[in-house]
């Protein structure tokens, strides 16, 4: 293959952003199939299109998921990345390394592939890009005798995610951290031996600002709240008020509940409890003064998922508080969540996300034979039309047919 | 050595730095100094600052050895990426942070995506890799970036700005939710290679795919047939077999979508949406799509008030508003047609003109 000039890709060098062309370009330097990788997407920038093609099934001994097979469509012009595979390595929870760590990941990469990589994927795994098939079983074995696991791919419990959480963060309702790496290790078998109608996602969020995206972004959402009133130091607040930080227009006039009241001689913040919808605006305003209740959970949401096929939809609430705490080994979680996968599993087609089920089945259906209660926080209001499923066993229907026979 | 197998990912606490080991879950407030700089404080008093460093996602092992460097010098070794691709340095000894920012500085890193500000575009493979792409997608992340590079590096837009791409419909990430979106698009039906489609496709599981019928089996030519007046060229059948070949150079382009958000804080969790149906590839720095990217942005700048997301300034002004605003045209393609459409139909006679 005749190495031919980028000058499109070239003018991506150009600009303040970091530029993934440079990037491709140092991995050229020590890999034939980075080098033609560049020349393949030159020619995608000159005609405007892909050149990869469906991948077949390829994988590791025990596995039924983890690696995305990727071809390119000429193989005989790039016979370098004629197999071009990519392969998940779950990251740890809130993507904190050590340079050990990530040494590791890039010494190993380094031997087998293309020395490329995504820092990090959509879902959150290392994807490591760019690899041929005889590669793929020592990639993993090499990987996983350093320590680390392949994510999921297919028809599986997809590799989950969460925010930085008590790590970092002072708004974090539980720990996303432990919650991510628990659940991720309970259900390993999920994660690796596809067996359900299609994907399903988990991501944690610690609070309602949800910065994993969770209610977009994942099937089952996890978002940290609390269950009594939120907490005000009222000291804190006056050292705003001195500050002339504007609470009034800023915070209390875009409470959605309007449950705020400053009080301008006082220099004192009140809150009415339970009008409070826990959105965390007036927490994220003055972070040194408010902070959430002591009683602290998660809400459970249902349903997340992409445009295709049905179209994008948000989780929606089905357990509004659920205690989530290291020391229960979030057994209540793993119970909700089990009840909940055998149910899609039982009535789901072939590759109907678990929204996508409940639309078609009706969430009825769906509530009474996962065994969730129903409450009113699961609607934003109730139906408007009256075509009521009514279970028929539930109604006295003695008495006589028209034609005379005993019903 | 046969691999260990199901033994999971590696345990994160292991590699936390000594000052969240000791302040785990007792953050107690943080401030922004400047851009790119996160200050965490806990209830000890303890601060922990983290450095916010743009990545193109798309990285060499040179990149990551190269931040490792930097980490090791730094911050003890330890750091962390976040949830929109961008690197965190977390540098415990407050008398190494301004030695880090000038090294950051002289070396070209680029600092900043903090508060309000545009942080980074989530996105995903597009060309480099992805088997069904409409568009590009780090070429059209890099092109916006550089166009917008003002904003990643202050923190002087009315609100945070969180945009994602995706390079098709199967809208991998959190586009649908984003304040601004880019969605690659087809607008042409498959062309199918019937030979293709004899050798290896399961006909039931086609036809099943398509969200409109549009596509019904033809037994007499063991194949199928597409109905072009019901595909709108979402392009799933071809997901489902190579056969449905949708991809056209000509016509592929991208649509702009704006007005999301995921968090709760103010108002609900919210869509984007459509405003603009079609923008042409352009590679390699797509000027048409960074043009309208940036006009939107300077509207919003222009007439939001503090704290208000896109969607939350459109939602007060009303969409009708922010057309006449913005001299977007406004055509039947943007009204809803699918299935959820009559939610987004006005029921009601109070409206702006």
């Amino acid at each position: 293959m005749t190495v031919k000039k980028t000058p499109l890709l070239d003018e991506l060098e150009k600009g303040k952003w970091p530029s993934f062309v440079t990037e491709i370009k140092r991995a050229a330097v020590k890999s034939k199939a980075s080098a033609e990788l560049l020349q393949v997407l030159e020619r995608s920038y000159e005609e405007r299109r892909g050149h990869w093609k469906h991948g077949g099934i390829v994988g590791v001994r025990g596995y039924g998921g983890g690696v995305i097979g990727r071809y390119v469509d000429e193989p005989q012009t790039y016979p370098n990345i004629a197999e071009f595979h990519t392969i998940r390595i779950n990251q740890p929870s809130g993507f904190f390394y050590d340079t050990k760590t990530l040494r590791t990941i890039c010494d190993l990469w380094e031997k087998h592939g293309s020395g490329l990589t995504n820092m990090h994927g959509s879902t959150g795994d290392i994807v490591l890009l760019g690899c041929t098939t005889e590669h793929i079983q020592p990639i993993f074995d090499d990987y996983s005798e350093a320590g680390f696991d392949l994510g999921g791919s297919g028809s599986c419990l997809r590799t989950t995610n969460c925010c930085v959480g008590p790590g970092r963060c002072e708004h974090a309702c539980y720990d996303t951290l432990e919650a991510c790496l628990n659940i991720t290790n309970e259900f390993m078998d999920e994660v690796h031996r596809p067996m359900w109608p299609y994907k399903s996602k988990i991501k944690f969020s610690g609070c309602a600002n949800d910065c994993t995206g969770s209610i977009a972004r994942s099937d089952i959402s996890v978002i940290g709240t609390w269950r009594d009133t939120l907490r005000i130091d009222q000291a804190a607040v006056k050292e705003y008020a001195v500050a002339k930080f504007p609470i009034q227009s800023q915070v209390c006039d875009k409470c959605p509940t309007k449950c705020l009241t400053f009080n301008k001689e006082t220099q004192e913040l009140s809150v009415v409890g339970e009008d409070c919808t826990r959105c965390m605006h007036c927490i994220n305003m003055m972070p040194k003064a408010i902070r959430g209740g002591k009683e602290k959970g998660a809400t459970i949401l249902l349903g997340g998922k992409s445009t295709i096929v049905q179209s994008a939809f948000m989780s929606s609430v089905i357990i509004p508080f659920m205690k989530l705490e290291v020391k229960d080994d979030f057994e209540e979680f793993k119970e909700l969540v089990r009840r909940i996968w055998e149910w899609w599993d039982e009535n789901g087609k072939t590759r109907e996300r678990i929204g996508e089920t409940i639309y078609r089945l009706g969430m009825g259906k769906f509530l009474r034979e996962a065994e969730i209660t129903p409450v009113p926080q699961m609607v934003f209001r109730p139906r408007a039309n009256p075509y009521v499923f009514w279970p028929q066993d539930d109604l006295d229907k003695t008495g006589t047919a028209i034609d005379g026979s005993k019903l | 050595m046969a691999a260990k197998l199901d033994q999971g990912p590696p345990d994160f606490k292991k590699m936390l730095p000594p000052i969240i080991k000791e302040n785990y879950g007792k953050w107690k407030y943080h401030e922004i100094p400047r851009p790119g700089v996160l200050k965490h404080v806990s209830e000890s008093g303890a601060a922990l600052y983290s450095v916010r460093v743009a990545s193109p996602r798309l990285v060499s092992i040179d990149f990551i050895r190269d931040v490792c460097v930097l980490a090791d010098e730094y911050c003890d070794g330890f750091l962390r990426f976040t949830t929109r691709n961008n690197i965190e340095f977390l540098v415990s000894d407050e008398a190494k942070l301004q030695p880090l920012l000038d090294t950051l500085a002289a070396q070209n890193y680029c600092v900043g995506g903090t508060g309000q500000s545009i942080s980074n575009i989530i996105h995903t493979q597009g060309w480099v890799h992805c088997h069904t792409p409409a568009t590009d997608a780090s070429g059209v992340v890099k092109a916006v970036m550089d166009d917008l590079y003002e904003y990643f590096d202050t923190m002087k837009l009315p609100a945070k700005l969180k945009m994602g791409l995706a390079c098709c419909l199967n809208m991998c990430g959190s586009t649908h939710c984003s304040d601004i979106g880019i969605v690659g698009v087809h607008r042409t039906p498959p062309r199918i290679d019937h030979d293709k489609l004899r050798k290896g496709t399961e006909i039931p599981t086609l036809v099943a795919s398509c969200p409109t019928g549009a596509i019904r089996p033809d037994p007499k030519n063991k194949s199928v047939i597409i109905n072009e007046d019901k595909c709108m060229y979402c392009g799933n059948c071809y997901t489902m077999s190579p056969a449905m070949e949708i991809y056209d150079a000509k016509n592929d382009g991208i649509a702009i979508l704006i007005g999301g958000k995921v968090s709760n804080a103010r108002s609900a969790p919210s869509f984007s949406r459509m405003v603009i149906p079609f923008l042409p590839n352009n590679p390699p720095r797509w000027p048409e799509v960074t043009d309208a990217i940036r006009a939107i942005i300077e509207l919003w700048i222009a007439n939001a008030q503090s704290g208000e997301r896109i969607g939350e300034w459109i939602e007060r002004i009303g969409w009708e508003r922010f057309f006449s605003l913005s001299g977007l045209p406004f055509e039947d393609k943007l009204i809803d047609d699918y299935i959820f459409a009559r939610e987004t139909f006005r029921t009601g006679a109070a409206f702006k003109y």
